[in-house]
Parts: C-alpha cells; sequence; structure tokens
C-alpha cells in the first residue's frame, strides 16, 4: 500500500492493477473502508437496518451535521478551527422564524435574511482572527458564546413556529426523497466544487499548508481567511434551517454542542487540524458514519450513555488509524 | 597511510550499508571508517545518500542490510538511546533545542541535576558555566536559548553532546548557517574537540573548508561509497568524484547588456533595522548583496518585496512607486522573492509540485473565481520541465524532493508569473554542486531575456563569482558598493566588518572578542 503511495520511480508496476487502483483509493480515503466495514457489520446485526426507511433515517440525521461539517472543512483546511457553527446555525433559524412570523417578512427574504445573519457571523469570526489576531479557537468561542445568547434573546427563550412554505423543507419527496438530503448534497457538491475548483479553495489548502509562503506567493491571506469563515457561517445557517424546518419550529437551544460533532465529522473524513488537507467526500463520510453509528446503536438498543462512548471511541480510532497510516507511507 | 593507521583500530565502521525506502534506493553499499581523534569528511550532493546515513548513525533508521561495528563489535542502533549509550551524538541543522528554556535548562533536558526529588538549580547552573566554558560560547546559562542567534545556539547543541560523553560527533552542514567569523569559531572547537580524542563526522557542502577542518574524506554518490580520499585533495578533483564527471566552470556568469533600471530603492529605513538604504538594479544585471548575518540584508530584501513594512523611503518598479507592505502589489508590479527559509516561506511542504509551482499565477489563472485548472498543469510541466526539477510527476508532495529540487520549485513559480525582478534570498543555501551550476545558468538566462536578479549570499565566491555589481551591507547600512571585476573576498569582508567594529557591535562580533 505504501509503495503504491509513494512510487518514486516505475517499478515493476504491471501487477494486478485494479487491486492496486483499490487499494490506493481506500489508502487516500481511509474512513470510506471503516464506512463499508461499519454497514456489513451493523447489516449483520440488526435486520432492520439494510432497510429503505433506516437508510432514508440515516440520511436525514446525517444532513444537519453533515452541512455543518462541510463548512468547518473549509476552515479546518486554512488550519483553523470554528467552534460557534452550532450556535450560529441556531440563531439563523431563530432569525428566518422570528422574521417570518413576528415580523411578517415573506419566506424567501426571511431565508436570505437567515443567511445573511450566518455569513455576517462569519465575517466577525474571520475579522476577529485577521485584523484582531485572535487566535481562531478564541474568537469562534466567543462567537458560539454571543450566537447562542442573541438566539435567546429574539426568541425569548422558546421555539418559534416556522411558516409552513419553510418547514417543507424539512419533508419528503414523493417518500424516498427527503430535502434534507437533497440539501446535503447540493451542500457537498458546493465545498468540493469551491474546494477543487476555485481560486479560493486553493487558496485555503496553501493557506493551511504553509500560511506565511502563501502570503509570499502574493495569496490575500486575510481576504481568503474572511471568505472562509464567511462560507463556514453560511453553511452553518443552511444547517440551522434544514433542522428547524424538520422539527418545524426553531429552537434557540438547538445544534448546541453540533459544532463538536462537525469537527469529528471532518476529522475522521481525513482532514489535518493542523492544515493544508481536507476533501468534501471524506467529510460527508465522516458524517455519514457518525450518523450511522448512532442509528445502528440505537437499534441495537445500546443505552445512549454508552453510545456516546462508543462515539468518543471511534474518533480516537479513526484520527489514530489516520495517523498510523500516514506514519507507514512516510 | 593505510595500513598504519587502521592498525590504531576504528572507533566506528560499516560496511555494505543498504536501505531502501519504497521506490527510492537511498544507500547501495556505503563503507564509512572512523577513527580516534579525526575530522572525516561526508561529501556527496543531495540526495547521495549523507543525511539517510548518518540518520542510521543516530537511530532514526535502520539498515536492510550491512553491518554496524562500534569498537570493533558488531552492533545494531535502534534508537536515539542506544546511539546514545554508544557516545554518538549528532547536530543537525534544525536544532534540538527548546527557544522558550534557558540555556542551562536545555543543556541538562530531561536529565536535571536533582537534589531531594527537586531540580538543583544551583548546581545546574554551575554544570552549565563548565559545559559552555568548554566549548568557549560566551552565553549565560540563564539566557533564554531563543535570544542566543543561531551560532551561539550551535554551540549550546555541541556543548550539549559533550555533556552526554560524546566520543563520536556527527555535524550536519553546521557551517551552512554561519559567517565567516562564526565558522572560524566553530572550526577552532572541532579543532579543539579533536584534539581531545572525540571523532568528528562533518558534513559541508563548501569544499574549501574541507583542508582546513578535515582529515580524510569519504564521497557518496547516488547512495554508493564512491572513493575516500585525504582532505588536501584538490577541490576539481572532489567536485568530480561528488558528481561523477567533471564541471567546467563553478560560477558560469556570462555578462549580459544593461537597461534601464527596473528596480529603485530610495532611502528605505525601518528604525533600528536598516537605515537609509539606496540603490539601482537594472535589467539585464545581477547585484548582488554581501555582508554579515544580521547586517539586515534579508530585512531589506523583504521589506521591498513588501512583505514586512518600513518607516521612510521608497521603492520604485519600472519607475512607479510601490505601496509599502503589500506582497500582492509588489507581485502585480513585477517582484517576486526566493525567500531565504525554502521550507518555511517557499513552499507549501505538504502540498505537490504542480499546486506549489501554480501558487504565484493562481490569481491569473483563475477567472471569476475559477482557476483554469488545464492551463495550470500545462504551465507546471513546461517550467518543470525547462529547470530539469527531478521528480516522479507534478503530483510528488514537495516535501520529498531534495533540496536543490525544491528551490528550483520556489524558483519556477516565480518565473512562470515573469518576474521582472527577482529577489534571491540566500538562492543555493543547502544545495549541492550539480543544482546550483543549474540555478546560476538559470539567472544567466534571466538576464540575457532583460530581467534582473538581486541576490542575497553570505556564499562569498558565489556573490564575487555570479553578481555584476556587489552591495556590502554592514550593521543595516549600505557600507559600500563595488564592481565585481575588482572586488576581491578580502574588499568585501574589509567593507562588511568595517561599520561593525566602528559601531557598537556588542552583540555580533563582541562576544567571541570577549573570552
Amino acid at each position: 500500500m505504501s509503495a503504491d503511495t509513494l512510487q518514486k520511480q516505475a517499478g515493476p508496476s504491471e501487477r494486478n492493477g485494479a487491486v492496486r487502483a483499490a487499494s490506493r483509493f481506500f489508502a487516500e480515503n481511509g474512513a470510506l473502508g471503516g464506512l463499508v466495514i461499519l454497514v456489513v457489520a451493523l447489516s449483520l446485526m440488526s435486520g432492520s437496518f439494510l432497510t429503505v426507511t433506516n437508510l432514508l433515517n440515516v440520511g436525514v440525521q446525517a444532513a444537519v451535521t453533515a452541512i455543518l461539517a462541510f463548512g468547518v472543512t473549509f476552515v479546518i483546511t486554512t488550519a483553523g478551527i470554528d467552534l460557534s457553527v452550532g450556535a450560529v446555525a441556531a440563531l439563523s433559524a431563530v432569525v428566518c422564524a422570528w422574521s417570518a412570523t413576528s415580523e411578517g417578512l415573506p419566506w424567501p427574504l426571511a431565508l436570505v435574511v437567515a443567511l445573511g445573519v450566518g455569513i455576517l457571523c462569519g465575517l466577525v469570526n474571520g475579522a476577529l482572527i485577521t485584523y484582531g489576531k485572535l487566535p481562531p479557537f478564541i474568537a469562534t468561542l466567543a462567537m458560539q458564546g454571543v450566537a447562542r445568547g442573541l438566539a435567546l434573546v429574539i426568541s425569548q427563550g422558546s421555539p418559534i413556529a416556522l411558516p409552513n412554505s419553510i418547514s417543507h423543507l424539512g419533508d419528503t419527496i414523493s417518500s424516498y426523497l427527503p430535502v434534507p438530503v437533497i440539501v446535503m448534497v447540493a451542500m457537498g457538491l458546493v465545498t468540493a466544487f469551491v474546494l477543487a475548483r476555485t481560486y479560493s479553495g486553493r487558496a485555503m489548502y496553501a493557506i493551511g499548508g504553509n500560511e506565511e509562503a502563501a502570503r509570499l506567493s502574493g495569496i490575500k491571506v486575510t481576504r481568503q481567511k474572511l471568505i472562509t469563515y464567511a462560507l463556514a457561517g453560511g453553511f452553518a445557517a443552511v444547517a440551522g434551517i434544514v433542522l428547524a424546518s424538520r422539527l418545524a419550529s426553531a429552537t434557540p437551544e438547538a445544534a448546541s454542542g453540533y459544532e463538536l460533532d462537525a469537527i469529528a465529522a471532518v476529522v475522521i473524513g481525513g482532514a489535518s487540524l493542523s492544515g493544508g488537507k481536507g476533501t468534501a467526500f471524506g467529510t460527508f463520510v465522516g458524517a455519514l458514519i457518525l450518523a450511522m453509528l448512532r442509528n445502528g446503536l440505537n437499534l441495537l438498543s445500546v443505552s445512549s450513555f454508552w453510545q456516546q462512548v462508543v462515539i468518543g471511541v471511534v474518533i480516537a480510532l479513526a484520527v489514530l488509524l489516520d495517523t498510523l497510516r500516514r506514519r507507514s507511507t512516510n | 597511510m593505510t595500513e598504519t593507521s587502521e592498525a590504531r583500530g576504528e572507533i566506528l565502521r560499516v560496511n555494505g550499508l543498504r536501505k531502501t525506502f519504497p521506490g527510492v534506493v537511498a544507500l547501495d553499499g556505503v563503507d564509512f571508517d572512523l577513527r580516534p581523534g579525526e575530522v572525516h569528511v561526508l561529501l556527496g550532493e543531495n540526495g547521495a545518500g549523507k543525511s539517510t546515513l548518518i540518520k542510521m548513525l543516530s537511530g532514526a533508521y535502520q539498515p536492510d542490510d550491512g553491518r554496524i561495528m562500534v569498537d570493533d563489535r558488531e552492533t545494531s542502533i535502534r534508537s536515539a538511546q542506544d546511539a546514545q549509550r554508544l557516545g554518538i551524538a549528532t547536530i543537525y541543522q534544525e536544532f534540538n533545542l527548546v527557544p522558550q528554556l534557558t540555556v542551562a535548562e536545555n543543556l541538562f533536558l530531561g536529565r536535571p541535576p536533582k537534589r531531594f526529588g527537586l531540580v538543583d538549580k544551583r548546581r545546574m547552573t554551575a554544570d552549565a558555566r563548565e559545559l559552555l566554558d568548554r566549548v568557549g560560547v560566551d552565553a549565560d546559562p540563564g539566557q533564554q536559548i531563543g535570544t542566543l542567534g543561531i551560532a551561539r545556539m550551535q554551540m549550546v547543541e555541541i556543548a550539549k553532546a559533550l555533556s552526554l560523553d560524546a566520543r563520536v560527533l556527527i555535524m550536519d552542514e553546521p557551517t551552512a548557517v554561519l559567517t565567516t567569523t562564526e565558522v572560524e569559531k566553530l572550526f577552532a572547537i572541532v579543532r579543539q574537540l579533536r584534539d581531545q580524542g572525540v571523532s568528528i563526522v562533518f558534513i559541508t557542502h563548501h569544499l574549501e573548508e574541507i583542508p582546513q577542518i578535515g582529515d580524510r574524506v569519504t564521497v557518496l554518490r547516488d547512495g554508493k561509497s564512491v572513493a575516500e580520499v585525504p582532505a588536501d585533495t584538490p577541490q576539481e578533483e572532489l567536485v568530480r568524484l561528488m558528481v561523477g564527471r567533471s564541471i567546467e566552470q563553478q560560477y558560469p556568469r556570462e555578462r549580459s547588456s544593461q537597461g534601464p533600471p527596473l528596480l529603485e530603492v530610495r532611502g528605505l529605513t525601518r528604525r533600528g533595522v536598516f537605515e537609509n538604504v539606496s540603490f539601482e538594479v537594472h535589467a539585464g544585471e545581477v547585484v548582488g548583496i554581501a555582508g554579515l548575518v544580521g547586517a539586515g540584508r534579508t530585512e531589506v530584501a523583504r521589506a521591498i518585496f513588501g512583505a514586512d513594512g518600513y518607516d521612510q523611503g521608497n521603492v520604485l518598479v519600472e519607475g512607479a512607486r510601490l505601496r509599502g507592505g503589500d506582497v500582492h502589489a509588489a507581485m502585480e508590479a513585477g517582484l517576486g522573492l526566493v525567500p531565504e527559509d525554502r521550507k518555511g516561506q517557499g513552499l507549501v511542504l505538504g502540498a505537490d509540485v504542480q499546486e506549489n509551482l501554480g501558487l504565484v499565477t493562481l490569481g491569473r489563472a483563475s477567472h471569476g473565481g475559477l482557476v483554469d485548472r488545464a492551463g495550470q498543469r500545462k504551465r507546471a510541466a513546461g517550467i518543470a520541465e525547462r529547470l530539469n526539477v527531478r521528480m516522479s510527476g507534478l503530483r510528488q508532495e514537495v516535501r520529498t524532493l531534495s533540496g536543490g529540487n525544491q528551490q528550483k520549485v520556489v524558483i519556477g513559480k516565480w518565473l512562470l508569473a515573469d518576474a521582472k525582478v527577482l529577489i534571491l534570498d540566500e538562492p543555493t543555501r543547502g544545495i549541492d554542486v550539480g543544482a546550483k551550476v543549474e540555478i546560476y545558468q538559470l539567472v544567466n538566462s534571466l538576464t540575457a531575456s532583460g530581467h534582473a536578479v538581486l541576490m542575497i549570499s553570505s556564499d562569498l565566491p558565489e556573490v564575487l563569482g555570479m553578481s555584476d555589481r556587489v552591495l556590502v551591507m554592514a550593521r543595516g547600512r549600505l557600507a559600500g558598493e563595488l564592481d565585481a571585476a575588482e572586488a576581491t573576498q578580502d574588499s568585501v569582508m574589509a567593507l562588511a566588518v568595517a561599520g561593525v567594529e566602528s559601531g557598537t557591535a556588542h552583540d555580533t562580533v563582541g562576544g567571541s572578542n570577549v573570552r
């Protein structure tokens, strides 16, 4: 496996190309192997796991975490961290519901306002980090408090019902296409596109890999970091709206602790907290692993207390395996 | 000389050492021996296997094949602890020091003298002072390591090795980061250690240092030990052994016709760092900047390029004033900087060759925020071929390239951007002879096509050999300008130290005079 990834001189490379390609694919997408194992194991242990209804359920459960995690992928790629996405999601959802109901804004406008709130929170994070030179951990921790607090202030502490037109976002089209899953896939494609094809995406990798080298190559690091955190905020707003629409109401306490799931998904997906590495696909797989694990443990009637233990162990294992794999290829 | 001295016995001997990494043969049969009280120089181009060899001797790698004998007994060195037990200490180019701790704490890191279970600070300070005296370095045991500067940090590393009762001291390019005076001082210490019976493995790329410090030379090429010769072997012969062919000319500078000034620097000042620096660089010209480390050369270069700000003065590119402190503007105006710290500032090590080559031109290759990836790939492939970058493909991580090839990638990204004035800060530091000549030829082709090069270098023969004009900096000021045809190492050094000796230079050379 290591010989394949580090091939420096064309060796005797003709041996069974398919196996090589497959092993290389799994070497580069270690999380995917984990997902496959998880699916097989859960299918064997529980008869109701591998059913359409349940898998759609997993998809819906994964959606919010995945959308948050896509946003966090940008940030982690630049070697930053965003602890505010859960709270920003709640704030955006609350603003959306509040402006559509109490303020009587038409629902498309309410969605735009909610998205704007998310992006604004991200920009503030970015400004604190770039102009204010705060460490990302601190800046986004502060934003977490502020956003959560504002959500409570605006909603006066209780859930606000969403207008029907918005809560359709939580529906399932013709009983096989849950809208949250569609949104998740769409946001995943956007993430993959941004990271791979756009100037900002490539700049994110460069900044995360070596910020000084990126700066000395003429990349406007400050601007790119603002864009990065704004994207994370925008994605958080989308996640918040999807979450609220599933419940048909926006709760100020919603999505609390989700930022940690999002970070876990990104890291399980092969990104490095020291920056420069990360893919949309990996993050997607990471979010699926987390959702599937929760779902499977529920099906197996494992107590929710033990579920937390298992998920903690899985996160540690995933990153441990990844580290070991990297060490063996170097 | 062989029979009699071998009878004296060797402290260390390796035979037929082999090591392969996936896809690469790093060592392919290396023989090497070390006698007590000698300085044995290891010579070879980057990628010849020097690092792999010393990593095996220090326990970082295990050989696939071959024997390592210490005191005539076969042994295996499986860890850094094993190496320490055998009395082998290695001083790498990246020091193993904790900048935030004091000199004494670093010297006794992990094994401080204890009293009643607590660290005995008084004894630690006293022991540290004794060690520092032994290598003759002027440093206070209570001083923070980070404040010492590279030369004295290196001395502290040597002191640390001695405190571990090292009998074999491996030094990986210790002179690469030192100025001429500092090198003299290092040599004095190395000779003193040698006379005390310590055996030293010395790696250097500077051929002129070999007869000054070495006793024997082992030349590695392509993972094999190709020759073992005395240190007074002529340089041409050493180069021939190292590269496997003879290099006609070490500094193949071809002067081009000069055009209008491309870069004008007027009265550039940053208080306390550099003052009133003014000069011009014309199209088709190579201007070298010589001076001691700490004279402010890198700082001026970074200020010109906008990497740092300045307090007063102007930078003009083709007559147009450049906004200070704005790298992007400098880049747009046609400046390029190949920084001194290749790995820390020049490259995204975890990214591949293509990504690194396309970094500067990323903006230009983007339309409406979208990157023209096919175009980027094509341009990267073209420049990699033109620069003869040795790699497995554009997707290879630059971390795994040799130093010379890494430097070609850094230069390549600015060539793609077609920078009119390329600022090269120590462009050939730590690079082997073959790659050096390739970089010099590149400089020639740049100036021939009407570009200009500003080259900072601590390698005096290089500055003299490759520049058309030499500026000498001392203590943050331009101490003088010499035409390269007339300049000699002595005349440059005279200017470089002149400002220092007349000034208040307690922290640079003053320190070495105290003891």
